[in-house]
């Protein structure tokens, strides 16, 4: 790996997060893909070990929020499990709202218990019929006294039912499109909110995607984060923070198939030799390590470049994400395809790693979207 | 409750390299780690921290660079780390190394009050003696519980405690402060926190030689031994033993045979 010139503390989180990677995460990423049960044992381990401070500032019982130190601990977790490493990354994604459009109250009333992992947070926008066209939302948002009325349905929520704390976008104006829309601190337990189908999905099993489900779901106007309207710049900004903690999950899905790969390589001997001996397999090898060194070198700019305060950051941000999400799909079908057969098996942990992989291309916006968001930036920069 | 927890650095390796001209470890390119054990002690003297109040004070004796051993235990949640250095103490025995240790203690308890408890691992991974530990209650006479699996009780000053046996386990009641032992069933050592490691990153380590804690140099090290290792070699490779095959009577006759064989030969 190059020299990214990590200070002591980001060495700190890399060896840290390795470490609960490999002691705690490597040896039960199998069992809880097949039982898609919440890994809340691996939950509690790094929330003992402060990582969910990463992404909460200091005066709110955090490490300070800081994007590359949340990739490398991201990307360090996910060498072992994408699945459990996303636990732990869409509870940045819930709770970046809070830290960057919460008032001084919302802040002191929820980070406190985010920071410390006793309550995990989600980030509720997409539904049914809103996907990568997030302004036709339909969750509504009626003002009545001091209450905001929820009425709708998520879903495809990262963390649903096992976050405590959620950063749901609806609308709140029908009238003006995309700029009727509010970002709320949903509560779990508020009367009206439930939860609806739980997804069996192709990867990242050990994380939970649920609906979620507003009836007349009373929240307290409090909870509204920014003003009324602001719900797609709350939406936009927090995506620009989230992605590259995506892409760093993409990254270590990445790293840790190649390291399977060779592994395997050294072991499987045909016609004499082990495989790693063939130059077929070395240049596969050479290509992989090739592409994710790039993905890396990409996603750590943006990372660096976000943390330095850098205002134009969403076609970086896209970049990271598309880039590195495709190499990580690449990487392990490439990791498998040196397997031959015994990839094919679910006795091998590889195959978990190109389901796993694919989700990356999807999710926090489909690659399809993050080159819109690339090319809409080009074409504004060239109108400046 | 007031802890010293006695730690080793080892060479991180199921397969220790001996070199046969010197009769000593081969460490060079071996990365050093908390003797696995040990981690174990560490880890239960921050529980009863937790669960008692109190400090508790790591301690090592070894070469300047076993500070690393310190500051991971300090990572764990441990206050203090003392290291014990000092040319003087290098090629020690059991006996040399207990001796040393006891001194050390005997100064902790000067410096930082009175401690109810010594924490060891029951052995270190490289010399396996598991006698440092029973020789440091020696040397302070006091109680000593070996192979502790549970801390059940502590109370009035007196600790109640379960040890493993070959059979099943004793439980046991010790008056404090008193020297244990522990073996890995006792607990499952927890992953530092960043804030702990960050805290054991800037923590002094503070630096006691012979003289710091009034032992001599000819009652330490290789000239304090009382035992002196004359060879030490990797054993052979047992080879297979032989099957006999046939009818039991058959093989009753050929055992007979062998044996005879191996008795006249």
């Amino acid at each position: 790996m190059l020299n990214y010139l990590l200070t002591d503390e980001q060495k700190m989180i890399k060896d840290l997060a390795h470490k609960i990677a490999e002691e705690k995460i490597r040896p039960v990423a199998a069992k809880y893909d097949k039982t898609e049960e919440f890994p809340w044992e691996v939950i509690k381990v790094i929330a003992a070990s402060d990582l969910f401070g990463l992404f909460i500032p200091e005066e709110y019982g955090g490490m300070s929020v800081n994007v590359m130190n949340l990739c490398l601990a991201t990307e360090e977790l996910s060498r072992a499990c994408g699945g459990i490493a996303v636990c732990y990354a869409a509870s940045a994604l819930g709770t970046f709202p809070i830290v960057l459009f919460g008032n001084d109250a919302q802040k002191k009333k929820y980070l406190p218990d985010l920071a410390k992992g006793k309550k995990l947070a989600a980030f509720g926008l997409t539904e049914p019929e809103a996907g990568s066209d997030a302004g036709s939302i339909k969750t509504t948002a009626r003002k009545e006294g001091n209450y905001y009325i929820l009425n709708g349905t998520k879903h495809f929520i990262t963390n649903g039912g096992d976050a405590e704390t959620y950063t749901v976008v609806a609308m709140t104006d029908k009238n003006k499109g995309a700029r009727g829309a509010s970002a709320f601190i949903v509560e779990k337990g508020t009367k009206g909110f439930t939860f609806g189908k739980k997804e069996d999905k192709l990867g990242i099993r050990a994380s939970s995607t649920m609906e979620l489900v507003f009836n007349d779901c009373k929240v307290p106007a409090e909870n509204l984060l920014a003003k009324e309207g602001m719900g797609f710049i709350v939406t936009m900004r927090t995506f620009d923070m989230s992605r590259p903690g995506v892409a760093a999950q993409a990254l270590g899905i990445a790293q840790g198939a190649l390291e399977l790969a060779v592994k395997y390589s050294r072991q499987r001997h045909q016609f004499g030799k082990p495989i790693s001996s063939f130059q077929g397999i070395q240049w596969m090898f050479a290509d992989m390590a090739t592409e994710i060194e790039a993905a890396r070198a990409l996603v750590y700019s943006c990372a660096r470049a976000v943390d330095a305060g850098e205002k134009d950051i969403g076609a970086a941000s896209a970049m990271a994400k598309l880039f590195a999400s495709d190499v990580s799909f690449k990487v392990c079908d490439m990791a498998l395809q040196i397997h031959g057969g015994y990839g094919y098996m679910k006795d091998y942990p590889i195959e978990k790693y190109l389901r796993d992989a694919k989700i990356t291309q999807i999710y926090e916006g489909t690659n399809q979207i993050q080159r819109n968001i690339i090319g809409l930036q080009m074409i504004k920069d060239l109108a400046k | 409750m007031n802890i010293i927890v006695c730690i080793k650095q080892v060479p991180e390796t199921t397969e220790v390299r001996i070199n046969p001209e010197t009769n000593t470890l081969i460490r060079d390119g071996v990365k050093s780690i908390v003797n696995p054990f040990d981690m174990y002690a560490i880890e239960e003297g921050v529980r009863l921290k937790e669960r008692f109040g109190g400090k508790v004070v790591v301690v090592t004796m070894g070469p300047p660079q076993a500070e690393a051993a310190l500051r991971e235990a300090i990572s764990m949640g441990c206050d203090e780390g003392i290291l014990i250095t000092d040319r003087a103490f290098a090629g020690g025995d059991t006996w040399a190394t207990s001796y040393t240790l006891c001194h050390a203690i005997k100064k902790i308890a000067q410096e930082f009050g009175a401690f109810d408890a010594i924490l060891c691992g029951k052995q270190a991974s490289d010399g396996d003696t598991a006698q440092v530990g029973p020789g440091i209650s020696s040397w302070l006479d006091l109680p000593q519980v070996t192979y502790v699996k549970k801390i059940e009780e502590i109370k009035d000053n007196r600790a109640r405690v379960e040890r493993m046996t070959e059979e099943g386990f004793d439980i046991v009641e010790t008056p404090l402060p008193a020297l244990m032992t522990v073996v890995k069933e006792i607990n499952e050592p927890r992953i530092p926190s960043l804030k702990g490691m960050m805290r054991s990153k800037s923590a002094k380590i503070i630096s006691w030689t012979a003289r710091d804690i009034g032992v001599e140099a000819k009652d330490v090290g290789l000239s304090g031994s009382r035992t002196q290792v004359v060879k030490i070699f990797t054993p052979p490779v047992r080879k297979g033993g032989e099957m006999l095959e046939g009818e039991t009577a058959d093989k009753v006759n050929k055992l007979v045979e062998l044996v005879k064989g191996e008795v006249t030969g």
